[in-house]
């Protein structure tokens, strides 16, 4: 008998499997989340760049995903892939990392990023805590939290992180949860297609660091959570504020056609080129 | 490397004529000579200008020039852009040379090309914000965390900051470290009389190419071929301790061990093949008295040596042009027969002390902090002082 063989195993790099996540993890649905969308928008892995920062969602790519990588410090994938995107337009460059690195540490260079329009893939793991560090405050951990830092409460908002990106300028933005894996995997199909800088929030679950402070012990708390507090942005219109404060917009914010930014640079290069091909030689 | 179609019409235009510019300006040209592809900057006195002549010229050339949102996200960016063949760069002064130091490290760890302009200015903090000083000579050797080696070559004049730059790109490229341009804010505002060079007298070190299935990160060479993204080889890179194919290991002590021994020998051992100094000996006979110096402490230096030379007093000079690796050899062969070395720079004697490292002979710094440049007759006292 043939042994069985998945046919996605050909997007990881099966030789380190099983991956290391914790039990419960949601990353491990984000990875089959992504590999799936790469497959349907039948993308090969050796034209992509897969960039990541530190923390546990940072592993879906690497060492995961079997694509050229690039596994940076802390917080700086954006800038990083804004680089390797300049010299390659060409090749499509995803950037796969957590909210701590990106939103918190990274925050910067993610709404420069949005604001630019650089063609980049942003997908944001979210699960609203610092997961390797042991269990730290996010900028995204909800109010009245305790984590190991905040041990008698956390008196900050959580950020709105894809509204955020939409306001500083980006082409694509939707928010989901690892409860709703199919709309995820379109999503980011689309997001991967969009010519622009695309972003999706995925909020997710770690039931190791984050849950047991909150009571959820178990993935499938969370994903019931998930389903619960979850509102479809079409159906918001009529909500208020307070309504909306305990749950989770889900969808599409934005899909908009916006001027992107290394077609710009590499348009104005080849314009300056070619003036100064016209002038007589100095 | 040879330049492509653009850059070599380009810079056909600039061979064999005489400009008058600043320092940065000679350095940014001397970037668009070395072929830089991509550089990517925040502006900070006294070093603006040479994203500002990059961003004029390097798009008439062929190349891209980019502003970031700081200076952690520059140097992240020329990294990026490294891994796809580019030969990139950055151009700062202290306190944005301070927010590069742990991407510069990644750049170690994870043997990436590039070349960091720090145009020194008084510190620590924002100090003063538009005075020439050398006081990041230790940051450019031990700023970024953890053992590992750096290459930084120090300039003294403007014709010296187009030609130091080629030797930048090449060590980068050759070494595949990231390789660290020390001016200062004097050297970097000096204007001064350039020469372009013809393009065909360059020559550019090419990176070495992996062999198809070699690993990228070790080896049998102490530096490992590159292999660039989008070429099919799923290249792994990551800051994190890595076997020689790239992949994470964090836990076993050999790996760590050897990668990083590696890392340090490439540089340690090729040692004397990196290395520039510029000698000067007393003509007349063995000196007693020595001085070295480097950047635009050197200038006011060799005046000193100069004067002192003609009232009788036997003086020999040594300018060290490569800063890291330290010049050990060249130093204490320098030191052999003298009594007493004095060192002016413009900190408090960073270079001073090491080079007590290497001579048996007394080591005196002739420091100079406040914004200003020694003057020939302090460092004129200061050898007649010593005789």
């Amino acid at each position: 008998m043939e042994e069985y063989r998945h046919r996605l195993m050909d997007y990881v790099r099966e030789e380190i499997m099983p991956h290391r996540f914790c039990t419960g993890c949601g990353c491990g649905t984000v990875l089959n989340a992504f590999v799936n969308a790469v497959e349907g928008v039948g993308l090969s892995p050796a034209k992509m760049v897969c960039v990541s920062g530190i923390g546990c969602s940072s592993w879906i790519p690497s060492p995961y995903f079997r694509s050229d990588t690039l596994h940076t410090t802390h917080g700086r994938p954006i800038a990083f892939a804004t680089g390797v995107k300049i010299m390659r337009p060409d090749l499509t460059v995803i950037v796969i990392a957590g909210d701590g690195d990106v939103a918190g540490i990274g925050g910067n260079h993610l709404i420069h990023a949005a604001r630019r329009n650089i063609d980049l893939s942003v997908f944001m793991v979210n699960n609203m805590i610092y997961g390797m560090t042991g269990g730290q405050v996010a900028p995204t951990t909800p109010y009245g939290v305790k984590t190991s830092t905040t041990p008698h409460n956390n008196v900050e908002p959580a950020f709105k992180v894809a509204e955020l990106v939409m306001t500083a300028g980006a082409s694509y933005v939707a928010r989901w949860t690892t409860y709703h894996v199919f709309p995820l995997m379109e999503s980011m199909q689309n997001a991967i297609r969009k010519r622009g800088f695309s972003f999706i929030e995925i909020v997710s679950q770690c039931p190791d660091n984050y849950g047991r402070r909150i009571g959820l012990r178990t993935a499938v708390e969370f994903l019931h959570q998930f389903k619960e507090k979850a509102v479809r942005i079409d159906k918001t219109a009529g909500m208020s504020e307070a309504e909306l404060a305990d749950r989770i917009i889900i969808g599409k914010l934005c899909d908009r056609e916006r001027p992107e930014f290394t077609a710009e640079l590499h348009a104005l290069t080849r314009r300056i080129v070619a003036a100064l091909k016209q002038e007589q030689p100095a | 490397m040879a330049f492509d179609d653009n850059r070599l019409s380009y810079l056909n235009r600039l061979a064999g004529k005489r400009y008058f510019m600043l320092g940065d300006e000679a350095c940014a040209y001397g970037a668009i000579y070395a072929g830089c592809d991509f550089i990517a900057g925040y502006p900070i006195t006294p070093a603006s200008e040479i994203a500002e002549l990059l961003a004029r010229e390097l798009p008439r050339a062929g190349g891209i020039c980019i502003q970031m949102e700081d200076e952690l996200a520059s140097i992240a960016a020329i990294i990026g852009a490294s891994w796809t063949g580019a030969r990139t760069m950055t151009a700062t002064s202290g306190p944005g040379f301070s927010l590069m130091q742990e991407n510069l490290g990644y750049a170690v760890m994870t043997e990436t090309p590039c070349v960091v302009v720090d145009v020194q200015r008084s510190g620590p903090s924002t100090g003063q914000a538009t005075k020439p000083a050398q006081g990041d000579m230790m940051q450019a050797r031990w700023g970024t965390h953890g053992d590992h080696n750096i290459i930084a070559l120090s300039p003294n004049s403007g014709q010296e900051c187009l030609d130091l730059m080629l030797e930048c790109f090449n060590l980068a490229d050759e070494y595949r470290t990231p390789v660290i341009l020390l001016m200062d804010g004097e050297i970097g505002h000096i204007r001064e009389s350039v020469l372009m060079p013809d393009p065909e007298q360059i020559t550019h070190k090419t990176r070495k190419a992996a062999r198809p299935g070699e690993d990228v990160f070790g080896g049998d060479d102490l530096v490992p071929g590159m292999v660039h993204y989008g070429a099919g080889r799923n290249i792994h890179v990551t800051g994190s301790t890595h076997k020689a194919n790239g992949m994470r290991d964090v836990t076993t002590p050999e790996v760590h061990d050897a990668l990083i021994r590696r890392i340090y020998a490439k540089i340690d051992q090729n040692r004397e093949k990196i290395v520039r100094v510029e000698a000067d000996t007393d003509p007349r006979g063995p000196a007693r008295i020595g001085v070295i110096s480097y950047g635009a402490s050197s200038r006011p230096a060799r005046g000193a040596v100069l004067a002192a030379r003609s009232e009788g007093i036997a003086v020999d000079f040594l300018r060290l042009i490569t800063i890291w690796p330290f010049a050990r050899t060249q130093v204490a062969e320098f030191a052999k027969d003298l009594d007493i070395i004095l060192v002016p720079e413009m900190n408090l004697g960073q270079m001073s002390r090491e080079i007590e490292r290497f001579v048996d002979c007394r080591v005196q710094p002739v420091s100079k902090i406040g914004g200003i440049p020694h003057t020939i007759g302090q460092i004129h006292r200061a050898i007649r002082e010593a005789v």
